[in-house]
Formats: C-alpha cells, structure tokens, sequence
C-alpha cells in the first residue's frame, strides 16, 4: 500500500505477495456475500437488494457483543444465529410475500428494506463507525518467508474465509440438505412432490444466506468498522461477481470473486506503476486511478459481451 | 414444382434428449405439408428452428435456394417466414387490433418512426381489420386481447400470420384446444388458404390432417420416418407401427 | 373542457396546477416552495425519461441516475475549466455547449452500455444497469481535479443569451418547459409505429421478433433516448444545485427515480409527474421532522410494493388494483 513513487520502481515482489494476499482476502469476502446472494437467487428467483444490509448488520451486531461478551471470536458466534434470524424475519415478512411477484418488485421492495435497516442502524447505533477491537494475539503480525509479514487477523479472515466456502460446498454437494436446495433450484413442483415442505426449505436457504454475509461483516468490522452503508458499496461488488460467475453458480461465484477481489486490490495497487513503463509519471498518475475504479466493470462488460450467461453458468436453470 | 424450403440434416438436443435428430425435409412452393408424430417427437423444435427462435447444432436450413441457418428470427421473418404458436403467444396488453396492426406494420418498411401517432396510419389499420374480419374477429378489434376466449386468440394467431404476408406459414397446432365447431372453422378456413400460400402444419387431429395435406412428413422420436402423399403415409408400415398404430 | 378526455383533463389539471402555484411562491417570495418546484420539476423529467424504457419498454434500469450525473458533470467540468483553466477545448459557460455536451455524452454513455446490458435479460439487466451506474460513480470519486468524493461547486450557470437560469423563477420555467416538452415527446413516441414496436416487445418478445422485428435496435433506440433525456435533466439539476458530486449517482437515487415512476404508475403520461411530485414533498416533509425520515419512507415504499400495484395514477384514475 506505500509505493514509493519515485521514478520507476522496481516491481517489489514483497509488496505484490502481500496485495495479493489482500486481493484474496477481499475475494474471500466477497464470495461469502455473493454466495448467499447466488443461492438465494438461484434457488428462489429472488433478487435481494437488502443483502448487504445483512453484511452490515452482522458486523454492528458483532461490534455490540464484541464490547459485551468481550471476546471477538465470541461475539462472532453469538452474532452468526443472529443474523440467521433477521434473515429469517426479512423471509418471512418482506421476501415472501413477493415470491410470485416480477423483479421489479423485488428490488423496489427490498431497496425499501434498506432504507429501513440503514435508518434502523443509525438509530441504535448512531450516526458514526463502531471499531471492533481484537484479542492481542490477532492484533499482531506475522512473518510467513524472508521480510514478508502479515497482520495476523488477514491471515485468519482468509482461514475463516476459506473454511466458509467449503463448508458451503458440502453443503450443497453432499448432504441432503444440498440435495433438495440443488432440487429447489431446478424443480420447484418436484421438491414439493417429495412432500418437503418448499416454504420452509425457502426460509432456511435466506438465514443461511443472510448469516454468510453477516460473517463477511463480521470478519471485516475490526478491519475497516462496522459502518452504516458498508453493505451497500459491497452489494453492487457482489453482483459484478455473481453476474461474472453465472448466476445461480456457487462454483461462479468463488472463481470470480477471487478473480474481481484480486483485479480490484492489484489494480488499485499498480496500475499507476504499470502505467509508467509506457507514459509520463503524471498521465500515470492521472490515469491509474480512475482506470482501475472501473477495471471490474469493464471486466464484467468484457464478460458479458463473450458470455452473456457468466463464465460458469449453472447447468439447470 | 420448385422447393420453397429445403432442410438438411438438422440436429438439435436439449441435454440428454434428441429433439430433432438429422431431419431432412422439403416444402414445396404451395403445398400444405404437414407434420405429424407422437408428443415429444420435436415437432415444435422443428418450427423453432426453422422460425430461428431455437438454434441449431447442426444442419442447413435453405430458404429459396438461400442459406438462412444462421439468420436471425427477425430476419428470417423479412424474408417471408412466419409461425405460429402451439401455446398462444400475443401481446395480452394490447388491443387485438393494435397485435394484428403491428404484423401489417412489420411489412410496411422499418419501424423506427417516433412521430406519427401508429393508430392513425389507415392503410395499417385498414390492412389489420381486414385480416381480422377475415378470421371472423372484426367486432373484437378493440378489445383488450386478454379477454378474448382461446378460440379467438387461435383465430388471432391466424390472423397475425397472415396479416404478414409471409410465403412460408408455419402452424403449430392452431387447433389445440378448440371444441369441435370451432376446429371445422378452422379447418374450412386453412383449405381455403390452400395454394395462396405454402403451411406447414403441425396437427394432431388426424382428419384434419388428411382433409388438409397434400404432403404428410412423420416425425418419431426426432427423426422423420417417412414423408409422401397421405395414402401413402396411411398404408406406411412404419408409420403404422410406430404411430398410427398407438391411437 | 369539452372534447377531452377524463384522463386528459386530469393531465392539464395537475400540469396548470404545476405551473401556476411555483409562479406564486415566486409572486409573495416564498423562494424556497420555489426551490422545491424545481427541484421536483427537474426530478420529474428524469423520471419521465426513465418512464419510456421502464414502463413502456419493460426495462427495469436501475442506473439512471448515472445519468443525471453525467449531465450534471457536463455543465460543471467546462464551467471549472472555463474559471481555473485547463483543457481548452471544453472550457466554456455557454449553455447550449453544455447541454449539447450533457445530452451528447449521456447518450454515449447509453449507446455503449446498453448495447451490453440489452444482450442480457431480467435480473442480469438490472444488476449490470447498477453496475454501470457504480462504475461512474467510482470514476468520477477517483477524479481529484473535479472534486473526487467532495464534489465540484459550479460557480458560474450555463449561460444563454436572453434567459438568466441565476434568477430562480426563470430556471424553473426553463425547466417546466423541458418538463412539458419531455412529456410531449414520450407520449409521441410511445403512440408511434416505433412506440408500438417497443411495448409489443415489453409485452411479449418473442412474438413481435417473429414478426420480423429486431426488438434490440429497438429497445438499444429507446435506452439512448432515455438517457440523453435524463442527461438533460441532469444539467438542469448541476445548475439548479450549483453543486455536483458523485452522490447524486448513487445507487440510491436510482432506486429513488424508479419508485418514483413505480408510484406514480409505469406507462402512464402523468404518473412520472405525479411520482416525483409526491416523492419530493413527502420527503421534504418528513425530513423536516425527524433526521430519520428514511424509516417512514422506507416502510412507505414497502408498503406500495406490498399492497399498491397501478400507482398513484391507476388510483386517481379509479383503476387501482
Ligand atoms: N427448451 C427445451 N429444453 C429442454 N428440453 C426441451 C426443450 N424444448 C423441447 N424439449 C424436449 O425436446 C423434446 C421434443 O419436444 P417438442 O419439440 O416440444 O415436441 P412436440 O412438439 O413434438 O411435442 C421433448 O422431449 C421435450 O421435452
Ligand atoms: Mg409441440
């Protein structure tokens, strides 16, 4: 994150491990707002604007039992069924009635939802960001190989990342559970067939859903705070993913939000740099910045104009 | 005789399933050549394919000697193909007048007019209850199409496919769903159209089809098991065994 | 009023009414209802403009306020240049070079992105719309020259000969004509054979392409139209405000001009009109009494989604469902 801008710098291999770590770090995060987002929509035909509402909700509700309970990996579990919970209730009051409704009531609904959320956070919690303190053993950093070091707490969002996905991969590939969701998706009449009951199967796959974003809030809030609107500057970040991906794809959604986290965090890092081996310092330095705030967008542009479907779109739809 | 259509090999599977499986088939100009088989056979991917709606994944669709398989729908639709639809398919939002007056404006050069108010043009309008008075729905045209029966909505499609003065008319089943009174209109009505324009006509009623057909084609299972004069379709053994046979 | 119908009568109703009462603020100084007219007059040219692909071509946008931004930036960007220097050539604070650049580069920008986004169908179109409309908020954040996050003050309006946009009665009677000229063209195109041709796709597309239309030329038409429009109304709200930054293209506002036409009734002439006129005064009007304004207003938009499909205007009209 410091480059040193004085002539043309030498492509520091250590500074490119550790934003390549960061550009996981943010892949990691996005894939766990996108997943819930993907399963949702693919399952339910629903599009849920307030997703990131719960990606905010998660990191105050974490915040509060952080200052509570005193421990962050506490709090984290205290606030995961939470936030099952207010996806519960958002199912129940707000989505469901609005299943058999067209998209634009979805969104129109669920933009509404925010409105109300947002405002509800700022009631609360008050109008400023909440800092999220971490026990002293993941305040530190670590070094991995030669000079590289890294806070320890990315080390352990990227784990927690990780270990959310793939739990989520058994979930969906080998257990039954997964089974009726992957059924859901393709064949709502036939998973009403089998006598399961869809109305409950669609609630769960929504708090299972809202407690994957609420663990990305979580997991950011020491990093950045938890901050009313976070979720909505991420929310668009995860349907450049899932739009990227393939709808509906869970598989989609993991390639590509590695690749948009890492394109996003790399290109914000060097692009200035890279600009430089072929114009003036300052045409770079003008130009970077404003190229790589839009470098996923165009990513997804070019996606879409080679495959209108996303990179891995869902065999069943 | 000179063939109007003429297809090659036409290949088309959803998934595991063969939904048209290396159909050769020929129209000649004016016949009315029909399309029979059991539910499921392709018939309606057949259309799809030929109206451009379903791509194919292989095969050659020829259009007057013109290769049109990678054509565009919209395109193909210019150049004289129309269909029309086993389930209905019109603008339900729209007076029936105003569905049918957009098939005589598709003929009537490009569309890309913002000014004139398209209600006001009488030659469009004129053209369009004319067609509509043709299939007997002249006292519905301002109607909202959505309170129209089925039957009239069958009646619409006809209309539509002929307001566009399309050579090569693609019918899929105009008479599903019609009570019997109903079905004789409309089979009086297709005869009556007989050698103005060339149909291809997929029906189930096999008295209709062979009042109607000059030519019969027997698709099974994706693959077209015979084509010939309808005595020859009817003392086909295979075509006995397979389908005939069934009823 | 004999010979009109009852729904025109109601649309030269509300349009006198919309006209008339600003011209009082104006008469007994009460500038500030006057500033709130034009504000809602310049809202409501945008939601008229989204009104033709939304609720006659059955594209849900959700970034049109992209586009009211790019109009804003366009007479902002030449007016900074016209006062600090730099970039000559579109250093200027002539208003109809900025309206040309405003309606110009909205429709560019519309060009490009919906030849992208029409490839696309349902919920893809409308997150790609947002996405698009994100990418220029970012783009003009990462912009320091112009402001980045803080945003750019206009010092000097777009200036025309004769007209003064200073004097505030005159930006609003310039932007009611717009309004009106707005509405007159919509309601043109939408009766026309183009018109016809776009709500037949909306209604069912895979007829109206059988019927020999390549509805996405269509549509792609309609999307550029709409934009440039909006991009209009964007340059009226960068000189109505004298002040613009990338939050007028967040995605909130967005989502703020489709409830807007949603309120006030897609594919109708005055539910645009009648959507931000509400939504402009009930906002106004709860701001004032609580900085939490938005939880009434949230609940409020959930509860016409819940229960008040056809709008405003499908109520006045007796028709609401
Ligand atoms: N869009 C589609 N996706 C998947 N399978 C399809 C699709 N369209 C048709 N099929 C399958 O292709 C076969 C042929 O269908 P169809 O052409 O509708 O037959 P027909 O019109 O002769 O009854 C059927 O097995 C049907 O299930
Ligand atoms: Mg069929």
């Amino acid at each position: 994150m410091f480059v040193l801008k004085s002539g043309i710098p030498p492509l520091d291999t250590t500074l490119l491990f550790v934003q390549t770590l960061n550009g996981v770090q943010l892949g990691l995060l996005l894939f766990l707002v996108a997943s819930g987002l993907t399963l949702v929509f693919g399952i339910l035909d629903f599009v849920n604007l307030a997703h990131g509402s719960l990606y905010m909700l998660g990191a105050f509700i974490c915040a509060s039992l952080t200052f509570l309970v005193g421990n962050f990996l506490l709090a984290v579990l205290i606030a995961l069924p939470i936030t099952g919970v207010l996806g519960y209730l958002i199912e129940r009051f707000v989505a469901r009635p609005l299943y058999a409704r067209d998209h634009l009531d979805h969104v129109l609904g669920t933009f509404g939802l925010i409105l109300v959320l947002d405002t509800s956070v700022h009631l609360i919690w008050g109008p400023a960001g909440i800092a999220v303190p971490l026990p002293a053993w993941l305040e530190g950093q670590v070094g991995l190989f030669g000079d590289v070091v890294v806070p320890s707490f990315r080390l352990l969002i990227i784990a927690a990342g990780l270990a959310a996905a793939a739990g989520l991969f058994w979930l969906v590939n080998y257990t039954r559970l997964g089974m009726l969701i992957r059924a859901g998706a393709s064949n709502r009449t036939m998973v009403s067939a089998l006598g399961i009951d869809i109305q409950s199967l669609f609630a769960l796959v929504f708090a299972l859903g809202a407690m994957l974003a609420g663990l990305a809030g979580m997991l950011i809030a020491p990093i950045t705070e938890a901050s009313i609107g976070m979720g909505n500057n991420i929310i668009i970040t995860a349907f450049v993913v899932i739009i990227v991906g393939g709808i509906g794809s869970m598989k989609g959604a993991f390639f590509a939000a590695l690749l948009i986290g890492l394109i996003d965090t790399l290109g914000r890092a060097f692009l200035d740099d890279f600009f430089k081996l072929f114009m003036s310092s300052d045409a770079a330095e003008n130009s970077a910045p404003a190229l790589s705030a839009m470098l996923i967008y165009i990513l997804m542009a070019v996606v879409l104009s080679v495959r209108p479907q996303g990179l891995f779109p869902p065999k069943v739809r | 005789m000179t063939t109007l259509l003429s297809v090659k090999g036409l290949k088309k599977s959803f998934g595991g399933v063969t939904a048209t499986d290396d159909v050769d088939l020929d129209v000649i100009k004016g016949e009315l050549h029909a399309i029979i088989g059991p539910n499921g056979a392709g018939k309606t991917t057949l259309i799809s394919q030929l109206s451009g709606a379903v791509k194919p994944d292989a095969g050659v669709i020829m259009l007057n000697g013109a290769n049109i398989t990678h054509k565009p729908a919209h395109t193909r639709a210019r150049l004289g193909i129309t269909r029309s639809f086993q389930i209905t398919s019109l603008v339900m939002d729209m007076s029936v007048l105003d569905n049918v007056a957009l098939a005589v404006q598709a003929t009537d050069g490009h569309s890309f007019k913002f000014l004139k108010p398209a209600r006001k043009i009488g030659h469009i309008r004129d053209k369009a209850l004319a067609m509509l008075a043709e299939v007997g729905l002249a006292e519905r045209a301002e109607d909202p199409t959505r309170n129209l029966s089925h039957g009239e909505h069958r009646q619409m499609e006809l209309a539509i496919a002929l307001a566009s003065e399309a050579e090569l008319m693609l019918l899929d089943e105009p008479m599903a769903g019609l009570g019997p009174e109903e079905s004789a209109t409309m089979v009086a009505y297709l005869k009556s159209l007989k050698g103005k324009r060339t149909i291809l006509l997929i029906e189930h009623d096999m008295d209709a089809v062979f009042a109607l057909a000059d030519r019969i084609s027997v698709l099974v299972y994706g693959k077209v098991i015979a084509t010939g004069l309808p005595d020859d379709i009817r003392s086909n053994d295979a075509v006995r065994h397979a389908y005939l046979g069934e009823e | 009023m004999i010979g009109f119908s009852r729904s025109a009568r109601i649309n030269i109703g509300v349009m006198a009414i919309l006209a008339i009462l600003p011209v009082f603020f104006w008469w007994t100084g009460q500038t500030f209802y006057l500033s709130l007219a034009t504000r809602l007059v310049i809202l409501a040219i945008a939601a008229v403009s989204l009104n033709l692909i939304l609720g006659y071509g059955g594209l849900i946008s959700f970034g049109h306020a992209a586009y009211i931004g790019i109009g804003a930036y366009a007479v902002g960007i030449p007016a900074h240049h016209a006062l600090y220097g730099g970039m000559d050539f579109i250093a200027s604070n002539n208003g109809f070079f900025q309206i040309a650049l405003a309606v110009v580069a909205a429709a560019v920008f519309a060009l490009i992105t919906g030849a992208i986004c029409l490839r696309t169908k349902g919920v893809y179109f409308i997150m790609i719309t947002m996405a698009f409309a994100q990418m220029v908020y970012y783009f003009f954040v990462s912009i320091e020259e112009y402001g980045g996050d803080d945003g750019l003050v206009i010092d000097t309006r777009s200036e025309f000969p004769l007209v003064n946009l200073d004097q505030p009665i005159v930006l609003f009677l310039v932007s009611y004509v717009v309004l009106v000229l707005a509405m007159w063209l919509v309601n043109a195109i939408v009766n026309s054979r183009f018109g016809m041709v776009l709500q037949s796709a909306k209604g069912n597309n895979d007829r109206t392409v059988t019927l020999g239309y390549n509805t996405y030329l269509y549509r792609l038409t309609a999307y550029v139209i709409s934009g440039a429009m909006c991009g209009l109304a964007g340059a009226l709200l960068g000189n109505f405000a004298t002040f613009i930054s990338p939050e007028m293209m967040d995605w909130s506002r967005s989502g703020e001009l489709m409830f807007m036409v949603i309120l006030g009734g897609t594919a109708t002439a005055l539910g645009p009109v009648l959507g931000a006129a509400v939504f402009v005064v009930v906002a106004q009007f709860l701001s004032e009494l609580t900085i939490y304004w938005h939880l009434p207003f949230g609940l409020m938009l959930i509860a016409v989604v819940l229960f008040a499909r056809g709008g405003l205007s499908g109520i006045l009209r007796g028709k609401g469902s």
